[in-house]
């Protein structure tokens, strides 16, 4: 109890109100703690009549909720789930009619007991402010010296310190005994080796439309727009089609030979038609939107920006470098074919990555 | 129970166990509170906390929030996980979204889809639970912010500031992951940058991708793992952390701000049993009942509109949830360096990004250490500081949100561009620059804002507060009359305590031989005088020169 005795002198208030005037002052120079001012009732503490008008309120804050959780089991019994059924609803636009009227009677049957229940303590129960002490979160002098005195007891007849032979040994053991867990998150997944180095390309094989599935003509590649092309041997429905098309996809663009900046590039393409990974050297979002007069091709992810007359090469945005070319030509039937597989990995950059 | 010893102690009975005489006069109530008090004990814990104190501040039910949207993402999640598959198995749509008939698809995408079409009341769940994530994380933000500014973090409360920081943490992560699970093009977007992320680390990016992935992405693994963590794992720790977050709170007993009868050795308040039972209680549904209107008339994530996820296919609005709109900027901003030697690629534009994100939270997660070590105060803290009187501190705190602020711009350029008609290369030099200057700017502007406010506070204290009625004078000037500051109002705008900034140790020590004085030492100290020093705190007024200029005024 003798701390608490200390403390209350201190938050007694220095001095008492209206002391001829002036501030009162405290003990250091600035202006004293008046200490908590009186409780002031409100309304509903000395009027009867208006307690009971808060209780009337409070409760029929509680029956609308009870009214909103039947209109939500009415609205989940007559209103037809699915995305057919639409109404307009002035200002919101079109939505679900269940959904409208179950989030609505959902709202409001919760809302109304917070409400009241907010009202009630705010009105009817007591508002007068309570002093309560804190005590220190440190222990006394006396409890620490006990601690520790237990502790250096319990240390002494465990003999930990003193049989190093034993504290060495289960050191060592509770050091290892996780590695079990270690090796158990070994078979996660497979150990990366080339996996991202190579991609399904394949010398001599076809370019496939993505869109109609077909091989493609090379003539069918029109100039200005961009052509998405994938593998002859993939199809949507493999097992690992998500797998192949997050490396393989591609996009083909027919520039006039003379607008080809970058000799080897031109060489890898076939008469002004050119073959680039689809997936963005920066993390990898798919390339999509094509700017027909610059030649450049822009990722919508971030918009690292790639400009194909030049080999591809980053001239915006923050992907590190130029989207890889497959080499390609032509079968004796006229259709596209890879000539090569891709020479450079696809997609993000790595650590193992060498170009 | 040993019979022979029976006799002896049953004189004790009494003693150890509830009265049992009177019993049938005792409320029902009454026998089944000692029942449990005979197991538990509960009564004890009950005499130290029904009737706890609590100070009264509307940024106290910050926190209150957060718990509560906590609880409307547990309930709803859970009953998310009845109807979800989190599978990457493919199949054929055949369900009653119109659009999307015959095509390919994961499972996932066509649980979420029959979720938000077929289960009666899915959708509004599906959206609540999505709606409440975003509350969640923003009133996390904003919670902290509070106990930031007003210095509610310092001793003894630094461990509970840690484990508000991991909340936040795995909070903005459980969210992303939560995004990622209905596999929609959208998601898949997300993984697959995350995927970029971690090739970008060096050494061990290839291994962790693999690991997580389970091979190349995007596998079928991710999907399934990502819903365990999502649902088990990180909920699991974060209920943990809240519940000793909680118990600290009121272990430490809440802070105060200065005023009348409050000290630092008091918590002024009203009684948790009933008036927070019923204002708590009350707000959780005032929460839930708002969350629940928000889902009924605003849509969120309408996943059908985006299709199933592939990875040659992207929707061009792709935006991540917005408490990670900051990442996106950083990753948007950053140019595109890359290092090639040795047959080896180290992908800084991706990585450093990653690591700024990182430092970002580590800031937040030291600096109550860091300030501690700063101003070398070692004792325990209950009034809140007002943000005015902390000038470094706030200016701190506002340059970090100036931070998030610009990189939240940063990772809508494209929205800022077209909206503002400017290029993306102009918005994102913009960024670039600010990045750099705009938490210096929020810094300087804010620590002067705040040595405004102070001298704004001692002019009231010292003149008095303008009343608005404007007297003439016998002479003809005419002048506004100043009220004086009734007692109350002046012990709380100078409870507050100005500290000095920390000395360096005499250069030469008691025998008269020289110290040397290590460079962290000065760094100290130097870092103290920001702190303390004349350019962040003006000096509070005493009573004593208020009543000089007081009794000056009299002689006018
Ligand atoms: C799941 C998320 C969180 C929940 C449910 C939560 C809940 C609460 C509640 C109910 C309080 C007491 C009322 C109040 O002061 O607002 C509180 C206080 C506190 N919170 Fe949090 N909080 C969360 C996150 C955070 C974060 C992100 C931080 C900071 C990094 C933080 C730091 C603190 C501190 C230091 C206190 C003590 C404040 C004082 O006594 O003045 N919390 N929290
Ligand atoms: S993924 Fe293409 S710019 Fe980022």
């Amino acid at each position: 109890m003798t701390s608490q005795d200390n403390m209350s002198e201190e938050h007694l208030p220095e001095a008492a109100h209206g002391h001829g005037g002036g501030p009162v002052v405290s003990k250091d120079g600035y202006f004293a703690d008046p200490g908590l001012p009186p409780h002031e009732h409100r309304r509903t503490d000395i009027d009867e009549k208006a307690a009971r008008r808060a209780e009337r309120q409070v409760a029929m804050w509680f029956l609308l909720s009870m009214l909103a959780t039947v209109g939500f089991i009415a609205s989940y019994v007559i209103f037809k789930p699915g995305p057919t059924h639409h109404v307009f609803i002035w200002p919101i636009g079109n939505v679900s009619p269940l959904n409208f009227a179950l989030g609505v009677t959902l709202g409001i049957s919760l809302f109304a007991i917070g409400a009241g229940a907010v009202h009630w303590a705010r009105t009817l129960m007591s508002d007068e402010e309570h002093i309560a002490e804190r005590h220190p979160i440190e222990a006394t002098p006396e409890v620490r010296e006990q601690v520790f005195a237990d502790f250096r007891q319990g240390s002494k007849e465990s003999g930990f310190g003193r049989r190093k032979l034993i504290r060495n040994t289960m050191i060592g053991a509770m050091a290892m005994v996780p590695l079990s867990a270690v090796v158990l998150f070994r078979d996660l997944g497979p150990l990366p080796e080339k996996k991202l180095d190579t991609t399904g390309w394949k010398a001599g094989m076809l370019l496939k439309n993505m869109n109609t599935g077909e091989p493609i003509q090379a003539s069918d590649v029109q100039v200005g727009s961009l052509t998405f092309a994938m593998p002859a041997d993939l199809s949507e429905d493999d097992e690992d089609f998500q797998e192949r098309i997050a490396k393989d996809a591609l996009m083909l663009v027919r520039l006039q030979p003379g607008d080809i900046k970058d000799k080897k590039s031109a060489d890898w393409g076939y008469h002004g038609v050119l073959a680039f990974s689809k997936i963005c050297t920066h993390v990898g979002c798919p390339i999509s939107l094509y700017e027909q007069q610059t030649h450049h091709v822009l990722c919508p992810c971030h918009q690292s920006t790639f400009d194909l007359s030049d080999g591809a090469r980053v001239i915006f945005g923050p992907a590190g470098h130029a989207l890889p070319q497959l080499q390609i030509g032509v079968d004796n039937t006229g259709n596209l074919e890879a000539l090569n597989g891709f020479t450079v990995p696809v997609g993000p950059g790595f650590w193992e990555r060498s170009e | 129970m040993s019979t022979h010893i029976s006799d002896a102690t049953s004189g004790a009975h009494e003693e150890i166990g509830h009265s049992e005489a009177g019993v049938e006069q005792k409320h029902l109530g009454e026998k089944s509170a000692d029942w449990v008090d005979g197991r538990l004990g509960v009564y004890n814990l009950a005499k130290a906390n029904l009737r706890k104190i609590f100070p009264d501040h509307w940024s106290f039910m910050l926190g209150e929030i957060c718990l509560y949207s906590f609880i409307i993402i547990i309930l709803t999640g859970v009953y998310l996980t009845l109807f979800f598959n989190p599978s990457m198995g493919e199949v054929v749509y055949h369900g009653t979204y119109t659009p999307l008939q015959g095509i390919k698809m994961s499972e996932a995408y066509k649980s979420a889809l029959d979720i938000s079409f077929d289960v009666r009341g899915g959708l509004l769940i599906r959206q609540i639970h999505h709606w409440a994530a975003i509350v969640f994380v923003a009133a996390m933000l904003v919670h902290m912010m509070r106990v930031f500014f007003t210095g509610a973090f310092r001793k003894p409360r630094e461990i509970n500031w840690l484990f508000g920081f991991l909340l936040l943490f795995l909070g903005m992560f459980d969210g992303f992951m939560g995004y990622s699970l209905p596999d929609d093009l959208l998601s898949g977007t997300g993984i697959r940058f995350m995927e970029g992320a971690i090739l970008s680390v060096p050494l061990v990016g290839t291994y962790l991708q693999m690991f997580l992935y389970g091979g190349q992405f995007p596998g079928n693994d991710i999907i399934p793992r990502f819903f365990t963590i999502h649902v088990l794992l990180i909920p699991g720790i974060m209920l943990g952390l809240l519940v000793a977050h909680l118990i600290l709170v009121f272990y430490h007993k809440h802070t105060q701000f200065a005023g009348p009868g409050r000290t630092e050795k008091n918590v002024v308040g009203m009684p948790l049993m009933p008036v927070y039972m019923a204002k708590a209680g009350g707000f959780f549904f005032l929460v839930f009942g708002v969350i629940a209107f928000v889902s009924a008339i605003a849509s969120v994530n309408p996943i059908w509109e985006y299709g199933p996820y592939r990875p040659d296919q992207v929707s061009t609005d792709a935006q991540p949830d917005w408490y990670m709109g900051f990442s996106e900027g950083l990753i948007r901003i950053m140019p595109g360096w890359e290092i090639r030697a040795w047959g080896h690629t180290l992908e800084l534009g991706v990585f450093i990004p990653l690591v700024i994100f990182g430092l970002m939270f580590v800031v937040i997660a030291i600096y109550p250490f860091l300030e501690g070590w700063i101003t070398g105060d070692k004792r325990e803290h209950h009034i809140l500081d007002r943000p005015r009187n902390a000038p470094v501190r706030t200016g701190l705190g506002v340059a970090w949100i100036a931070e998030y602020i610009i990189l939240l711009v940063g990772g809508g350029n494209d929205l800022f561009a077209t909206h503002l008609h400017l290029s993306i290369d102009a918005i994102t030099w913009a960024c670039r620059v600010l990045f750099f200057v705009g938490p210096v700017i929020a810094f300087m502007v804010t620590k002067r804002w705040c040595m405004g406010l102070q001298r704004r506070d001692k002019d009231k204290i010292l003149h008095g507060r303008e009343t608005g009625t404007i007297k003439r004078l016998p002479h003809g000037e005419f002048i506004e009359v100043h009220a004086q500051l009734p007692q109350e109002e002046l012990f709380r705008l100078t409870a507050h305590e100005q500290s000095a900034p920390a000395e360096l140790p005499a250069a030469v020590d008691e025998n008269g031989v020289k110290r040397k004085i290590g460079s962290i030492t000065k760094l100290r100290a130097k870092l103290s005088a920001g702190y303390f020093g004349p350019q962040s705190q003006i000096a509070k007024p005493t009573a004593e020169e208020h009543a000089e200029i007081t009794s000056g005024h009299g002689h006018h």
